[in-house]
C-alpha cells in the first residue's frame, strides 16, 4: 500500500480531530474570558440585591435572574404539554401519513424560523393583538411558540424509540389506548423528552431578540407578582449594558451577567443530560 | 355493577379526551407557523400600498425616520445579511465538515457519544454571550489585524456567526455519512482502497445531498442571527463596499427600528415587510433542505 497516502490520512484525521476538539475548547474559552472580565464583579450582593439605576457598582442582578427564571418556568408549563400532545399525535393517534407529514414540515419549518420574527410575531400578537403589552406573559408566549418545535421534535424521537411490543403487550392486557399511553408509552419515552425539553427550555431563557421586540425592562423598582407585569431578563440585562449603558463598569457588570446566564443554562442542560443518564441507567429494557 | 359501569364510562370519556386533546395541540403547532405567515403578511404587506415593489426591493437607501425624504430600499440591509451570511459559511463549512468527518469516520463509538453532545453545546451559548464578547475581545483584534478604524464589521459579526452555524452543519452532515450504508465502505475496502480513498471517493459523493441540506440549514441559521450582527456588524445603513465595512442586516434592523416605529404606521409595516422577506428566506432554506432529508430516508 502507498505509504504517503497513509501519511496523508494520519494528517487529515488528525486535523478533523483538532478541529472537533479546538470547537469544544472554545466553550472553555468564552468561560474563561468572561471570568477574566467580568468575575471580580460577582459577589453576594451583586447576585441577590436589587439593580441600581444610578450607580450599577451599588446593585445587583436579582430581579432579572428571578425574572429569567420565570420564564423558563412559563415556558416549560405552555411548551411542555403543548409540544408532548403534539408528538403523541403524531405517533401514537394519526393513522394518515398525509397529516404526519404536514405536522412535520409545519415542525422543521418553525425550528428554523429566526428568532427575531417570533418576536415580531408576539409583539403584533400577543403584545397588541390581546392586549397583554410588555408583560411577562407575553414574553413567556412568545418563547414557548420558539421551544414548542424543539420539544416535539425530541419528544417524537423518544416515543418512537418505546419498542413496539410494549404496546401491544399492554392491549393484548386489554388496556385501552389512553391506559396504554398514560402506563406504558409514556413513562418510557419520558427521559428522552424531558431532556430534549429541558436543553430547549435553557436556549430559551437565552434567547435576546424576541425579548427586545416584545419589550424586557432594564430597571425595575419592585418584583413582578403577577403575569401582565414588567420583567427584567438576564439577557437583555447583558444586552444593554454592552450597548447602551455609559458607566465605565458597564462592561464587567454585562460580562458578569452573561456568566450568571450561560452558567444557569448549562446547570439545567447538564442536569437534564444526568437525568437522562440516570433514568437510563434504571431502565431495564 | 354500577361502579364498573362508571369506571367503563370514564375511560371512555379519558379515551376521546386524550385523543382531541392531543389532535387539537398538534393543530395548535401547525396553525403556528400559518398564524406567523399570516400575521407578517397582513402587517407587511401595508407597505406596499405606498411603496413600489422596485423601491422596496432595489432601493439603497433605508431612511424611515427622515424628517423630509424618507426612504424605504432594503437593498443594503439585504446585501449586509448575505456578506455576513456567507462569509459565516465560509468559517462555518470546513469546521462543521471536519468535525461531521471525525465524528463519523474516525471517532470510536464512545468518544462519539461524549463528544457529538459537546458540539451541539455550543449552539446553545446565547448569542448575545458571543456578541458581548466580539465587542470586547474580538472587534479590538480584527481592527488592528486589518489596520481598519473599527473593528465593528461584517467580518467580526461572520467569524461569530460561523460559530454559531458550526453544531448545526456539523450534526447533520454527521447524521448524512453516518447514514450512507456499510456496505458500500466495506466494498470499497474490498478493493484495497484505504480508508481516506473510500471517504473521499464512497462516503462523501453518496452523502452529499444530505451535506447540501446540512449547509442550507446553516445558512438559514446564520441569516436568522440577529444578536450577533446587532451588536458587533458596525450597524450602518450605508451600502457596504467590502469584507470590512459595517453592515446592519435585516434581522438587526428590525429589532433596531422596532422601538422607534409607531404601531400601524408606515415605518411598522415596512418592518413585517422586511420580517416577511426573512420569514420566506429561511421557510424556502428549510423546506428544501427538509425535502432533501426526506427523499434520502426512502
Amino acid at each position: 500500500m502507498n505509504k504517503t497516502l497513509h501519511i496523508k490520512e494520519a494528517i487529515y484525521f488528525g486535523l478533523f480531530r483538532l478541529t472537533t476538539i479546538s470547537v469544544i475548547a472554545f466553550l472553555g474559552y468564552i468561560l474563561i474570558l468572561l471570568f477574566s472580565i467580568g468575575g471580580s464583579v460577582i459577589n453576594s450582593r451583586f447576585l441577590t440585591a436589587f439593580w441600581q439605576h444610578r450607580d450599577i457598582t451599588q446593585g445587583g442582578i436579582f430581579p432579572a435572574i428571578l425574572g429569567s427564571i420565570y420564564l423558563g418556568v412559563g415556558v416549560t408549563l405552555i411548551s411542555f404539554p403543548l409540544g408532548i400532545g403534539t408528538a403523541l399525535y403524531m405517533t401514537e393517534y394519526s393513522k394518515s401519513g398525509f397529516w404526519q407529514r404536514i405536522i412535520q414540515l409545519a415542525i422543521r419549518n418553525l425550528a428554523g424560523v429566526p428568532s427575531v420574527i417570533y418576536g415580531l410575531f408576539g409583539l403584533a400578537v400577543f403584545a397588541q393583538f390581546f392586549r397583554l403589552g410588555a408583560s411577562l406573559l407575553s414574553a413567556i408566549l412568545t418563547l414557548s411558540a420558539m421551544t414548542i418545535p424543539w420539544i416535539v421534535t425530541t419528544s417524537v424521537e423518544s416515543l418512537r424509540s418505546v419498542p413496539q411490543p410494549f404496546r401491544e403487550s399492554s392491549f393484548a392486557l386489554g388496556a385501552t389506548k389512553w391506559q396504554t399511553i398514560y402506563r406504558v408509552v409514556l413513562p418510557a419515552a419520558l427521559p428522552g423528552s424531558i431532556t430534549g425539553g429541558v436543553i430547549g427550555i435553557a436556549r430559551a431563557m437565552g434567547e435576546t431578540a424576541p425579548l427586545i421586540l416584545v419589550g424586557a425592562t432594564f430597571y425595575l423598582s419592585r418584583l413582578p407578582t403577577s403575569p401582565l407585569d414588567q420583567f427584567m431578563a438576564l439577557p437583555y440585562h447583558t444586552f444593554i449594558l454592552a450597548t447602551q449603558h455609559s458607566s465605565p463598569f458597564a462592561r464587567s457588570y454585562a460580562a458578569a451577567t452573561a456568566l450568571v446566564l450561560i452558567l444557569l443554562t448549562f446547570v439545567l442542560s447538564l442536569g437534564a443530560i444526568l437525568l437522562r443518564l440516570y433514568l437510563r441507567a434504571r431502565r431495564d429494557w | 355493577m354500577r361502579t364498573w359501569k362508571f369506571t367503563k364510562h370514564l375511560n371512555f370519556t379519558a379515551e376521546r379526551l386524550s385523543y382531541n386533546v392531543s389532535r387539537l395541540f398538534a393543530a395548535t403547532t401547525v396553525l403556528l407557523l400559518v398564524g406567523i405567515f399570516l400575521f407578517l403578511t397582513i402587517t407587511g404587506i401595508g407597505t406596499f400600498r405606498h411603496v413600489p415593489f422596485g423601491e422596496f426591493f432595489l432601493g439603497t437607501n433605508w431612511n424611515p425616520t427622515a424628517y423630509q425624504q424618507q426612504s424605504w430600499g432594503i437593498l443594503a440591509l439585504v446585501v449586509g445579511s448575505l456578506i455576513v451570511s456567507s462569509l459565516a459559511l465560509v468559517f462555518a463549512i470546513p469546521l462543521g465538515f471536519a468535525i461531521a468527518l471525525y465524528l463519523s469516520e474516525v471517532a470510536s463509538p464512545r468518544k462519539r457519544e461524549i463528544l457529538k453532545p459537546l458540539v451541539e453545546t455550543v449552539a446553545s451559548v446565547p448569542s448575545v454571550v458571543l456578541g458581548l464578547l466580539g465587542l470586547i475581545v474580538f472587534a479590538p483584534v480584527i481592527a488592528r489585524l486589518f489596520h481598519v478604524s473599527s473593528g465593528l464589521n461584517a467580518l467580526t459579526a461572520s467569524f461569530l456567526v460561523g460559530i454559531i452555524a458550526v453544531p448545526t452543519i456539523a450534526s447533520i452532515c454527521e447524521d448524512a455519512l453516518r447514514n450512507v450504508n456499510m456496505k458500500f465502505r466495506e466494498a470499497s475496502m474490498a478493493l484495497g482502497a484505504t480508508k481516506w480513498t473510500t471517504i473521499g471517493k464512497v462516503v462523501v459523493p453518496a452523502a452529499v445531498s444530505g451535506i447540501t441540506a446540512g449547509v442550507m440549514l446553516g445558512f438559514g441559521r446564520a441569516v436568522g442571527e440577529t444578536m450577533i450582527v446587532l451588536m458587533v456588524a458596525g450597524n450602518s445603513r450605508a451600502f457596504p463596499t467590502s469584507f470590512l465595512s459595517p453592515v446592519r442586516p435585516m434581522t438587526a434592523t428590525i429589532a433596531i427600528d422596532i422601538k422607534e416605529a409607531v404601531v400601524g404606521t408606515l415605518h411598522w409595516q415596512s418592518l413585517f415587510a422586511i420580517g416577511l422577506v426573512l420569514f420566506i428566506v429561511t421557510f424556502f432554506l428549510n423546506f428544501i433542505a427538509d425535502i432533501i432529508l426526506h427523499i434520502r430516508k426512502v
